[in-house]
């Protein structure tokens, strides 16, 4: 987690930026995923055959969530790639120092 | 009546969700219907939303159970007082906004119509699901159906609005990843994510680190999503280059939603018990008074009207965390408890969604930006211009408006707590606002003569904003005074009140 978070503070190409952000994320899923797991225990698929031989469970809450949570980091990555390529066409660059020389240069751009 | 005011709660996120599919498919054939179907849709969610406060009001909190599932199994939707309160705050807001954006949007972004109305409902979505949600994991997917949506429709506008809304998107995202952090520590501990449930879990393991982890994960969290000072960073640009009624939104409403998320977690999964414990709520106090303070001074410093707005939404977060942490010091009817924080989300609602709108409308009309320009523009557009003095004193805080009103509530809370440092800092913020806005007005209504060479001089004719923008912005103004009366009479405060009685604040009424 803390790889990710200086990634996202240290680097200055948006895109290792991203890419810190997507290891940040994933692992907090990890974490989530760890509390789910049980000693011993196998998939959360109800079988007579399976518990008659007294196996556990892995708890499968955890692993709901994370499907959905690894959803939505799908969407941010999307979401900010494409503010990327934008970015890209607009200033011709993706290193974010000179995105911000560019901005002061132009003053107040008026969009 | 009553049992289908039951169903409400879904209805307004599931109808909300639907609009956003229908205006996409219905603006391939046919451009125009957009704006008519959101509009349609909010006006439908904003009757449904004052049902389900009647509904709360009268008979009791609605429970409604997604699936038929049983909690703490099934998610599950819980409408009271509060969600009640600032559900009806967020229809209204997103209705005068989505009135005022049709002309404004066509003006704006002509070739992204429909894909605005569409993420624009999407974003309604997001917001009424953190409201009348009762499940914490569930919250989560909300706030980030929120963040995304406004991330796209900030970056709509382009050039240096991309680079507001990729600051916001790394910002938001880490302030959501440090939430679900927060869940993950609650649910380790108790292994369940119903609010309900926890807050009946959590006593017996207050003292537990893993506990005082989360509550500083989702203190941290969810301050950055509603800006609140020191974290308020992203927001200024982001603000100040989104289209205007986006603007509007994100400063009248997505901060205020966070905000409520905030009241919700420490106040309904960690009780006031939990947080007597801990000094919390004295460091935010102090917090936020140094917020009011420096986003006062920071917004006297902007030469763009917009970023002028955006320091000031800072400000008034502070107004909003410090009436929160003061409320549980302050017991005393009317000002008891969580009512003026309550209060001043629907004040700031109102006033911070006209002065954008008019910010708005001063761009659509002349693409004005700084505020030197704004020369003449009081004989120009007169009409836009006096809505803005109004809310602009409502800034202020001139009696009756309703800026007075909760700045009256928060100085007797803290004087009850006999927190006297704040009744200076609130004064001295309404010092500030006056300079920064008397500065706008005098630019607008005084500087006639010295712009002679500019195009907008007093000999311009009169050039007003089309009535489907005009009308928005005064029904907005308007508001403040006739709100402002209407909490200094102190009717709507038993509404209030109900939330106090919810948490444990004050005794039965």
């Amino acid at each position: 987690m803390m790889i990710g978070f200086y990634g996202i503070i240290a680097k200055d190409n948006l895109i290792k930026k991203i890419i810190g952000l997507n290891i940040f994320q994933t692992a907090i899923f990890l974490y989530f995923i760890s509390l789910g797991a049980v000693k011993s225990g196998t998939a959360p698929i109800v079988d007579e055959a399976i518990i008659r031989k007294g196996y556990v469970y892995a708890n499968p809450l955890p692993h709901v969530l994370i499907l959905t949570a690894i959803v939505v980091s799908v969407a941010t990555t999307a979401v900010a790639l494409s503010l990327v390529i934008r970015m890209h066409q607009e200033y011709g660059t993706i290193e974010e120092s000179e995105i911000i020389e560019k901005l002061s240069d132009e003053r107040m751009p008026r969009t | 009546m009553s049992s289908v005011v039951e169903h409400f709660p879904v209805l307004v996120v599931v109808v909300s969700l639907l609009s956003a599919i229908t205006i996409f498919v219905a603006g391939w054939i046919n451009r125009k219907t957009a704006c008519y179907i959101s509009i349609a849709t909010l006006l439908g969610q904003f009757i449904a939303s004052l049902f389900i406060l009647h509904h709360v009001m009268t008979i009791g909190s609605i429970h409604y159970r997604l699936g038929g599932w049983v909690p703490p199994w099934g998610i599950e939707y819980v409408m009271d007082a509060l969600n009640g309160y600032v559900l009806v705050v967020l229809l209204f807001l997103g209705l005068v906004c989505a009135i005022y954006s049709k002309r404004n949007i066509e003006h704006e972004l002509p070739q992204k119509v429909v894909s605005f109305y569409t993420i624009y409902q999407l974003l309604i979505t997001g917001l009424c699901g953190i409201i009348v949600t009762g499940d914490i994991f569930n919250m989560y997917v909300f706030i980030e159906i929120t963040c995304l949506s406004a991330y796209a429709l900030i970056a709509s506008r382009g050039k240096i609005a991309l680079k507001a809304s990729f600051t916001y998107l790394v910002l938001g995202s880490i302030g959501a990843c440090f939430f679900l952090l927060g869940i993950g520590f609650l649910y380790s501990v108790t292994g369940s994510l119903n609010i309900h449930d926890l807050s009946l879990l959590l006593p017996p393991l207050y003292g537990n680190r893993v506990v005082l982890a989360a509550f500083v994960f989702f203190i941290v969290g969810l301050s950055i999503k509603m800006a609140f000072f020191p974290l308020h960073t992203w927001l200024p640009d982001a603000h100040a280059f989104a289209p205007s009624e986006i603007s509007a939104m994100l400063s009248g409403i997505i901060i205020e939603v966070s905000t409520y998320a905030f009241i919700r977690v420490a106040f309904s999964v960690f009780t006031v018990n939990f947080i007597k414990l801990l000094p919390v709520f004295e460091i935010i106090s102090w917090v936020a008074a140094i917020a009011i303070v420096v986003g006062s001074i920071l917004a006297i410093t902007q030469s763009n009207l917009k970023r002028m707005l955006a320091y000031s939404s800072v400000a008034n977060m502070g107004y909003i965390m410090l009436a929160v942490g003061l409320s549980t010091s302050a017991t005393r009817y009317p000002w008891s408890g969580l009512t003026p924080a309550s209060m001043h989300i629907l004040n700031h609602a109102l006033m911070k969604g006209c002065l954008f709108l008019v910010a708005g409308a001063f761009i659509y009309k002349g693409n004005l930006w700084e505020i030197k320009d704004f020369q003449g523009l009081g004989r120009k557009m007169p009409y836009t211009c006096a809505a803005f003095v109004i809310a602009a004193i409502s800034m202020i805080g001139v009696p009756p408006s309703v800026g007075f009103a909760s700045k009256l509530y928060i100085i007797l809370a803290s004087l009850e707590a006999k927190q006297f440092v704040f009744v200076g800092v609130l004064l001295l913020s309404s010092l500030l606002n006056l300079v920064y806005f008397w500065r706008v007005i005098e630019t607008m209504y005084m500087k006639v003569e010295e712009g002679t060479e500019h195009i907008h001089t007093s000999r311009a004719p009169r050039d007003e904003i089309p009535l489907s923008m005009l009308i928005p912005v005064w029904i907005l103004s308007s508001l403040c005074i006739v709100m402002g009366i209407l909490w200094l009479t102190k009717i709507p405060i038993p509404i209030l009140n109900r939330v106090n009685v919810l948490f444990g604040l004050v005794g039965g009424p």
